[in-house]
């Protein structure tokens, strides 16, 4: 086990690495001087040589690459151009509502999913199975933002029963800190719940079609158990994939979700940093997600052998 | 197919064919019918509607009424002709993206698949590409450039192409074990027949499923870009711009939001069920599951 983990965590190096490749591509593939786009509108020639020079842009590329990676390997991902911090230390200071959000959605959305999914898969055919499925297609097609204001509008300025924006740090009491995630983690999770929804009814339907469900419910085993245990526990395994994959779902929406809600979390730094051409931010955060994404993914394959014994590394 | 035991009739009419099709298919016709709609609505949008870039400030934020059937927003501006054009923004961007990612995803593809050497460092590429997030991904390269339609275009596709490229191999991987592809090697076909005859035909039914994904999800990117003010210019009238545009007044005029926001939904509604349509009828292996 512990030989197949450091095989797989070797095996994400290539997928790093290409990343990184992308991530640094991005601002040399720019149309213009790197160190003018970096110098900003009103810079001097002066300055802008300074900063050529400061950077080694005037060195050949692939050695600009292994220096940029010698730094992401020691946790440096650059500095801000309108901070002027390091980048690392502006996503740690914001990432606390990013993973509160980020952490509240998926945990609720994966319970309520799989219910969901396991509910309509046991009741196929029936009125609650096409309400569920009616329900997948069309979380999958409002976009976050759009359900963000309608529940803002709803919720928070006609019932008046939420916030409307904005974040309270855990530390300022867990209840306010709920207050303000319950909207946004909403508006975030109902493409997720749809997606898992789905696969999860998806699955369920094969398994219970296998022969050991017939066998169980003749021997007399009641349906909960039949359904909860020996079913859903054999269709864990496309589920738990799809939990994984749906991660850049959550990724992306984070941003928008940040934006709408007024969350001052990683997105929103990202977002600003766009509209200010901060790319040292924008080339950090999206190291930082992808490294996320693969992480949780590699998680995922490795709860593979959990989940069911027959697969073994 | 239990017509086949009938005996033969008259050949039923046309309306009546589409009748038929209509009852066994009824999430293709929905889904094409609000599309066509949406459609004629994006084609016809100089004819019903007045000019989407009209300022009159004395008009600002009026309700819904007779003169302007959705309101007007914070500088006075129609919001039905706005909502009208900027369905032609998401329709071309949503359709450019699916030819473009379809038809570079099939190529990369159909070449990973078939020759076993450029495999491997193709799908490594493509791992790393779709590690990266989309909607991030896309922001970076629209930030390099400056926004247009067509810079929006290439930034969706880009990363939407990794995921043609998977279906497409493994459709080659499955389709170039058949018996017909060793007999037409051992026939003497040249590699490049195999791939276009044989194998390419394998991959069109898959293929068109997924460029109706393609085209709900790039027409929900190019709103987000456009939203986080990464996309085409502000002032052009799509439904993401009019959102963002609009936010601050959510509560005091909330139809600037969700009347764009609604035909959003609307248009990316009619592709997913045009999609799920399709692959009940192209894949009927999954129709009875999804």
């Amino acid at each position: 086990m512990i030989a197949y983990i450091a095989r797989r965590l070797l095996s994400m190096l290539p997928v790093v690495a290409i990343v990184a490749m992308f991530v640094f591509l991005l601002l040399h593939l720019a149309p213009g001087d790197p160190a003018a786009i970096i110098a900003g509108d009103n810079a001097t020639p002066q300055n802008i040589a300074q900063i050529r020079k400061a950077l080694g842009l005037d060195e050949p590329l692939w050695r600009q690459f292994l220096v940029w990676v010698g730094s992401l390997a020691r946790g440096d991902l650059g500095r801000s151009m309108f901070w002027n911090d390091p980048v690392v230390t502006l996503i740690g200071q914001r990432a606390e509502p990013t993973v509160s959000l980020a952490l509240t959605t998926l945990s609720v959305a994966v319970v309520l999913a799989i219910s969901m999914g396991v509910t309509a898969a046991a009741k196929a055919g029936t009125a609650l199975d096409r309400f569920v499925m009616g329900f997948a297609v069309f979380g999958f097609s409002v976009p976050v933002f759009v359900v963000g204001y309608l529940l803002i509008f709803v919720f928070a300025i006609a019932l008046k029963w939420l916030p409307v924006q904005g974040y309270t740090p855990i530390a300022e009491g867990v209840l306010p800190w709920l207050r303000n995630l319950v909207l946004p983690s909403v508006a975030l999770g109902l493409a997720y719940v749809a997606l898992i929804a789905r696969i999860t009814r998806a699955t369920m339907l094969d398994v219970l079609a296998e022969d050991y469900i017939r066998t169980g419910r003749a021997k007399g085993v009641a349906a909960r158990p039949l359904l909860l245990k020996h079913a859903l526990k054999n269709a864990a395994v496309p589920i738990v994939t799809v939990i994984g994959i749906g991660v850049a779902l959550l990724i992306g929406g984070v941003v928008i979700t940040e934006t709408v809600f007024n969350i001052p979390g990683v997105g929103r730094l990202v977002v600003d940093a766009i509209a200010r051409r901060d790319y040292p931010i924008i080339q950090g955060v999206i190291m930082v997600f992808s490294g996320i994404y693969v992480l949780v993914n590699l998680a995922v394959d490795l709860s593979y052998t959990l989940l069911d014994p027959r697969i073994r590394y | 197919m239990a017509a086949v035991a009938e005996a033969p009739r008259a050949e039923p009419s046309r309306v009546g064919q589409f009748q038929t099709f209509a009852r066994r298919n009824p999430t293709i016709v929905a889904g094409a019918s609000l599309l066509v709609f949406m459609a004629l609505i994006a084609v016809t949008a100089g004819l019903i509607a007045g000019d989407p870039l009209f300022l009159n400030p004395s008009d600002r934020l009026h309700g819904p009424s007779s003169l302007h059937w959705f309101g007007t927003d914070n500088l006075g501006r129609d919001v039905f002709a706005r909502t009208v054009f900027g369905a032609r923004i998401s329709l071309v961007v949503g359709i450019a993206v699916a030819i473009l990612a379809i038809t570079f995803g099939l190529a990369i593809g159909l070449v990973a698949g078939y020759y076993r050497r450029v495999d491997a460092p193709v799908m490594r590429l493509m791992d790393g590409l779709m590690a990266i997030p989309a909607i991030l991904l896309a922001i970076a390269l629209v930030s390099l450039n400056k926004a247009s339609v067509g810079i929006v275009i290439v930034a969706i596709s880009i990363p939407e192409i990794p995921r043609v490229v998977r279906l497409v191999r493994s459709v080659v991987l499955t389709t170039r074990e058949q018996p017909f592809i060793e007999a037409a090697i051992g026939g003497g076909s040249r590699h490049r027949k195999i791939i276009l005859r044989h194998i390419l035909p394998s991959t069109i039914a898959p293929l068109i499923v997924q460029a109706t994904y393609v085209m709900a999800s790039a027409i929900l990117t190019e709103a987000a870009l456009s939203f986080l003010g990464a996309g085409v210019p502000p002032e052009t009238p799509t439904w993401g711009n009019m959102i963002a545009s609009s936010r601050l007044f959510l509560e005091s005029a909330p139809w600037t939001i969700f009347f764009p926001g609604t035909c959003l939904a609307l248009v990316v509604l009619a592709v997913n069920l045009m999609g799920d349509g399709l692959r009940d009828r192209l894949d009927p292996r999954l129709a009875r599951r999804m």
